[in-house]
C-alpha cells in the first residue's frame, strides 16, 4: 500500500515539476492533468484498501471536474491565442503591481 | 436717532455678507448695484449725519452710540460703539463718497474678469473695516478696523491670484504692515495697563491727567503708535511696500493705497493727538520721518518707467506732507490735504486704470505716447489731477492744501527752516516728476495705439474727482487771500486751535515761493521730457538712476538683512533632525513596499513556484512540530 | 499482482516523465496517453474494472483528444523554436529542489504508517452505482450541473466573432457604400 500510494506521489512530483518548468500554457495543462490523475490514482488504492465504493465515486467526480476544467481551460486557450497570437504563459502578466500605478 | 451710524458701516457689511454667500446664484448686475448701491447709500447717511452735526454746532454734535458689549474682562470693557465727530466726519465722507465713485468705476473696469463678484466682496468688506476704524470709539475696535484693512489690502493686492507675483506683493505687503501692528498692540497693552481702559476719550483725558509732557511713559507708548501709523501709511523704513502693492487692479490701488488705508496711520495720529501731544520729541520725529520720505519717495518717483509705480511713490510722498504737518502740530491742515489728496490722487489712479487698461494692459510710460488726442477725457481729467499734485497756483485744491502745510512747517513754534526747505524742495520734485509722467505718457507719438474710449461709467466718476480736485480747496484759503476757515472751523471741535490765526504778513512770500517752485517745475519738465533738452548730467547718471529706480535701496537692505537670514533658517528647520527621523521612517517604508510590489510580476509561473515553495515550507512545519 | 504493478507504475512514471520534458507537443499528449493507460491497468489490478474502463474512455479517449484537437487547431509544430529557448537544463534545478524536498516530506509520512496487506476485492460496477446514486445523490446532481456550467463556459468563451467586409468596401475607400454590406459573424 505504501509503494502504491509512492507511486502516486511520485507521479503527482512529476506532474508538479512539469508545471513549474514549462512555459507553454498547453504543457502546463497538460501537467495539471497528471496532477489530476495521480490525486484520482491516490483515491482508487484507499479505496480498495479499506474495500468500499467512495474510492471510485470519489475519482468519478475528479473526472468529471477534470473535463469541464480542461474544456473550459482549452477555450480560454483558443481566446488568448487569438488575442496575443502566442502561447507563452509570461506574456499575460497585465495583472501585476505596477510601479507608479500605470496601469490602474 | 444715533444708531443709524451704525448703518454707515454696517450697510457695506451687509452687502460683503450678500456677496460672498450668494455671488455665485446672482447676476453680475445685481451684485454691481449691491455694491455700488450700499457704499452710496452710505454716502447719503454720511451727509446727513454731517448735516445734522453742522446743524447742531459743535460739541453738542457728536453722538456717540454703543451697539454692543464685545467683551467684559475684569475691569476691562470694550464696546463695539461709533462716535462721529468732525475728524471721523471727514474721514467718514471721503471714504464713502471716493469709494463709491471708485465702486462705480470699477463695474466698467473688472467688467470682463471673471472674478467680478469676488472682488466687489472684498472692497465692500474694506469698505466697512475702514469706516469702522475711522468711526470707533474705542482703540481696540479701531485695531479690529485696522487689522480688517490690512486683511482686505492683502487679498485685493493678491486678487489676480494665478499670478504669483501679485501674492508675493501681497505677502509682502501684509508682512511689513504687520510688523508696524506688532509694535502698535504693544502700545495699546502699554496704554491698557496704565489706564485700564482703551476707550478714547477717556484714555486722552486720563493721560494728560496722569503723564506729564515729555516723560518717558507717553513718549514709549507715543513710538509705538507711531510704528504702527508708519507701517500702514506707509513712511520710512517700511516704505517698501507700497509700490510692489500696484499688483493689484487700479480701482484697488485707488481706493486701498491713495485714498484711505494708506491714510489710516494719519488718522491714528490726528486722533491721538493729545497722546503725542505729550511727548514732544516724537512730534518731531514725525515731522522729520515726513520730511526724510517725501525727499526719498520724490527721487524715486522721478525715475521709475511703470506709470503705476509713479503715483504710488507719489503717494507715499504726500503722506509724507500730512505727516510732516503732524509733527509740526498742524493737525487741521494734515487732513485738508488728506481730503484734497484722496480726490486727486484718487483720480489719478482711475484714470493711469483706464490707461493701462486700454492700452492692453501696458504699463510702461515710454511705450505710451500721444494719448491726447486719442484719450481726450482721460487727458483732461489727468491734467487736472498732476496739475493739482503738483499745486498749481490758485486754481487747484491742491495748492490750497500743500501751500498751509508749508507755511506751517515754517511758521509753527515747532516748525523750522529744514522742515520747509525739504518741504519745498519736495514741491519742486513732485511738479517735475508729474509733468514728466504727463509729458511722456500723453504727448509724443502713439506707441501703443488704446482700444477704444472709455464708457460712461469710467468717466463720470473721472470727471466728478476732477472737478472736486479744483474746487474743493476754496473752503479753506489762508489769510491774505479772503480767509476762507470753514475746514478748521468744523476741525476746531476736535483739535486745540491751530496757529493758521498768524500770518505777520510773511505769508505771501512763502506762497509766492511755491507757486514759483511749482511753476517752475512744469517748465522744467516740459523742457526735459517734451523738447528733451538740456536734461543735467546728474539725472542721467547711470549708477545713481539705478539707485533711485529702486527706492534708494530699501528693498535691497532689508533683502540682505532679514529676509535671506530668515529664509535660511526656515530652510535649515525644514531639514533637521527630527524631520530626517520621519523622511528616513517614509524612506524605509517605501524600500520594502518597492522590494515587496516586484514580487506581484504577474506571471503565472512564478507564481506557482512561490506557491509550491510555500506549501513545502508550511509541511516541513507542521510535520516538525 | 506485485510484479504487474510495478512494471506498470515504471511505465507510468517513466511516460511521465517523457511527457514532461518533450519539446514536440503531439509528442508529449501521446506519451500522456501511454502513462494514462498504464495507470489504468493499476486500477485494474487494484480492484476497480469500472474505473479503469472509464478512465481509458473518457480520460485518454476524450480529454486527450480534445488536447489534440486544440494543438492541431493552432498548429503548434510552428512553436517549437520556443520550446527550444523556452526549455533549457537550468530551469530544472529549482523546481527539481522542490520536487525532491516535497517527495522525502512524503515519503517521511508514509514512513509512519504501517499498512497491512490485505486481500484485493474486485469493487464492480453494480456497487459503484448504487453507492453513487443512493448516500451521494447531491454530489451526482451538483456534477451535472459543474457539466452544465462547462459546456456554456466553453461554448460562450471559445466563440470568435469575425467582422466580414464586403469587398467592395475595402478596396475603393473613396466610394459610396452599395448597398448590400453586411457582417459576418463566424461562430
Amino acid at each position: 500500500m505504501e509503494i502504491q500510494l509512492l507511486l502516486a506521489g511520485i507521479l503527482f512530483l512529476t506532474g508538479l515539476a512539469g508545471f513549474l518548468v514549462r512555459r507553454n500554457i498547453i504543457f502546463m495543462l497538460m501537467s495539471i492533468e497528471i496532477m489530476l490523475n495521480s490525486a484520482g490514482l491516490a483515491f482508487i488504492i484507499a479505496g480498495s484498501h479499506w474495500m468500499q465504493t467512495d474510492g471510485q465515486v470519489m475519482f468519478i467526480f475528479i473526472l468529471t471536474v477534470s473535463a469541464a476544467e480542461v474544456s473550459v481551460g482549452l477555450a480560454l486557450i483558443l481566446q488568448m491565442y487569438h488575442h496575443y497570437r502566442t502561447l507563452d504563459a509570461d506574456a499575460i502578466n497585465k495583472l501585476r503591481d505596477s510601479k507608479d500605478n500605470e496601469n490602474i | 436717532m444715533a444708531a443709524y451710524i451704525g448703518l454707515i458701516p454696517g450697510l457695506p457689511l451687509l452687502s460683503f455678507l450678500i456677496i460672498a454667500l450668494f455671488g455665485k446664484f446672482i447676476h453680475r448686475r445685481l451684485i454691481a448695484y449691491i455694491a455700488v448701491g450700499s457704499v452710496s447709500i452710505s454716502a447719503v447717511l454720511t451727509l446727513i449725519a454731517g448735516m445734522a452735526f453742522l446743524k447742531s454746532g459743535s460739541s453738542e454734535g457728536n453722538l456717540t452710540h454703543v451697539f454692543y458689549t464685545w467683551m467684559t474682562a475684569g475691569d476691562f470693557t470694550a464696546d463695539i460703539s461709533l462716535k462721529i465727530d468732525a475728524l471721523s466726519l471727514v474721514f467718514c465722507f471721503v471714504i464713502t463718497f471716493v469709494g463709491a465713485l471708485i465702486h462705480l468705476y470699477s463695474v466698467e473696469f473688472m467688467k470682463d474678469d471673471e472674478g467680478f463678484g469676488r472682488f466687489f466682496a472684498y472692497m465692500n468688506l474694506f469698505v466697512c473695516s475702514m469706516l469702522i476704524l475711522v468711526l470707533a470709539d474705542n482703540l481696540l475696535l479701531l485695531y479690529l478696523g485696522w487689522e480688517g484693512v490690512g486683511l482686505c489690502s492683502y487679498l485685493l493686492i493678491g486678487f489676480w491670484y494665478k499670478d504669483p507675483v501679485n501674492n508675493y506683493a501681497a505677502r509682502k505687503a501684509f508682512i511689513v504692515t504687520r510688523i508696524g501692528d506688532t509694535f502698535m498692540i504693544i502700545g495699546l497693552f502699554l496704554l491698557f495697563i496704565h489706564f485700564n481702559t482703551l476707550n478714547i476719550d477717556s484714555l486722552t483725558l486720563q493721560a494728560t491727567q496722569a503723564w506729564a509732557p515729555g516723560s518717558a511713559l507717553p513718549i514709549i507708548s507715543a513710538i509705538l503708535l507711531l510704528m504702527g501709523a508708519v507701517g500702514k501709511s506707509a513712511q520710512l523704513p517700511l516704505q517698501t511696500w507700497l509700490p510692489d502693492a500696484m499688483a493689484g487692479p487700479s480701482p484697488v490701488s485707488a481706493l486701498i493705497h491713495a485714498a484711505t488705508m494708506v491714510t489710516a496711520g494719519v488718522y491714528l495720529i490726528a486722533r491721538m493727538h493729545a497722546l503725542f501731544s505729550l511727548a514732544p520729541i516724537v512730534l518731531t520725529a514725525i515731522a522729520i520721518i515726513g520730511a526724510a520720505t517725501l525727499l526719498i519717495a520724490g527721487f524715486s518717483a522721478l525715475n521709475q518707467h511703470d506709470l503705476k509705480r509713479i503715483l504710488a511713490y507719489s503717494t507715499i510722498s504726500q503722506i509724507g506732507y500730512m505727516f510732516l504737518a503732524l509733527g509740526v502740530g498742524a493737525w487741521s491742515a494734515a487732513i485738508f490735504h488728506f481730503m484734497i489728496h484722496a480726490f486727486f490722487k484718487a483720480l489719478l489712479f482711475l484714470a493711469a486704470g483706464s490707461v493701462i487698461l486700454l492700452l492692453h494692459e501696458e504699463h510702461d510710460i515710454f511705450r505710451m505716447g500721444g494719448l491726447r488726442k486719442k484719450l481726450p477725457v482721460i487727458f483732461i481729467t489727468f491734467l487736472i489731477g498732476g496739475a493739482s499734485l503738483s499745486a498749481l497756483p490758485l486754481i487747484t485744491a491742491g495748492f490750497y492744501s500743500k501751500d498751509e502745510i508749508l507755511w506751517l512747517s515754517w511758521s509753527s513754534p515747532t516748525g523750522s527752516l529744514w522742515l520747509w526747505m525739504a518741504g519745498i524742495a519736495g514741491a519742486l520734485i513732485t511738479s517735475l516728476y508729474t509733468f514728466r509722467m504727463i509729458f511722456i505718457t500723453f504727448f509724443g507719438e502713439t506707441k501703443t495705439e488704446p482700444a477704444h474710449r472709455p464708457g460712461l461709467l469710467m468717466t463720470i466718476p473721472l470727471v466728478i474727482l476732477a472737478s472736486l480736485s479744483l474746487v474743493a480747496g476754496f473752503i479753506e484759503m489762508p489769510e491774505n487771500l479772503g480767509p476762507v476757515r470753514l475746514f478748521s472751523h468744523l476741525l476746531d471741535t476736535v483739535f486745540p486751535p491751530g496757529h493758521t490765526g498768524e500770518s505777520k504778513g510773511q505769508e505771501w512770500i512763502f506762497q509766492l515761493l511755491s507757486a514759483v517752485i511749482s511753476i517752475g517745475g512744469i517748465y522744467m519738465a516740459y523742457r526735459f521730457f517734451y523738447r528733451k533738452s538740456g536734461i543735467p548730467g546728474f539725472l542721467k547718471a547711470h549708477p545713481l538712476e539705478n539707485f533711485f529706480h529702486g527706492g534708494w535701496g530699501f528693498d535691497w537692505i532689508y533683502d540682505r538683512i532679514f529676509v535671506r537670514p530668515l529664509v535660511w533658517l526656515a530652510d535649515a528647520d525644514k531639514n533637521d533632525i527630527i524631520d530626517r527621523i520621519y523622511v528616513f521612517i517614509a524612506g524605509i517604508t517605501g524600500f520594502f513596499g518597492t522590494l515587496l510590489s516586484r514580487t506581484q510580476n504577474g506571471k503565472l509561473r512564478w507564481y506557482s513556484i512561490v506557491l509550491t515553495a510555500g506549501i513545502v515550507v508550511l509541511l516541513a512545519i507542521m510535520l516538525t512540530l | 499482482m506485485n510484479t504487474i504493478f510495478i512494471i506498470a507504475g515504471t511505465v507510468a512514471i517513466i511516460s511521465s516523465l517523457m511527457s514532461i520534458t518533450n519539446r514536440n507537443a503531439i509528442h508529449a499528449l501521446l506519451f500522456l496517453i501511454l502513462s494514462l493507460l498504464s495507470i489504468s491497468i493499476i486500477f485494474y489490478i487494484s480492484g476497480a474494472p469500472f474505473i479503469a474502463a472509464l478512465e481509458v474512455i473518457v480520460y485518454a479517449g476524450a480529454i486527450m483528444v480534445l488536447f489534440i484537437f486544440v494543438v492541431m487547431m493552432l498548429n503548434i509544430g510552428q512553436q517549437e523554436e520556443f520550446e527550444h529557448k523556452w526549455l533549457k537544463p537550468g530551469m530544472w534545478i529549482v523546481p527539481g529542489i522542490l520536487a525532491t524536498v516535497l517527495l522525502v516530506i512524503f515519503i517521511y509520512v508514509l514512513k509512519e504508517y504501517h499498512f497491512e496487506e490485505k486481500v484485493t476485492v474486485v469493487i464492480g460496477p453494480k456497487a459503484v452505482a448504487t453507492s453513487l446514486f443512493s448516500s451521494y445523490l447531491i454530489a451526482v446532481e451538483l456534477a451535472a450541473i459543474l457539466l452544465l456550467a462547462g459546456i456554456i463556459g466553453a461554448y460562450h468563451l471559445g466563440r470568435q466573432r469575425k467582422k466580414v467586409i464586403h469587398r467592395f468596401l475595402v478596396r475603393a475607400p473613396g466610394k459610396k457604400q452599395p448597398s448590400g454590406s453586411h457582417e459576418i459573424k463566424a461562430n
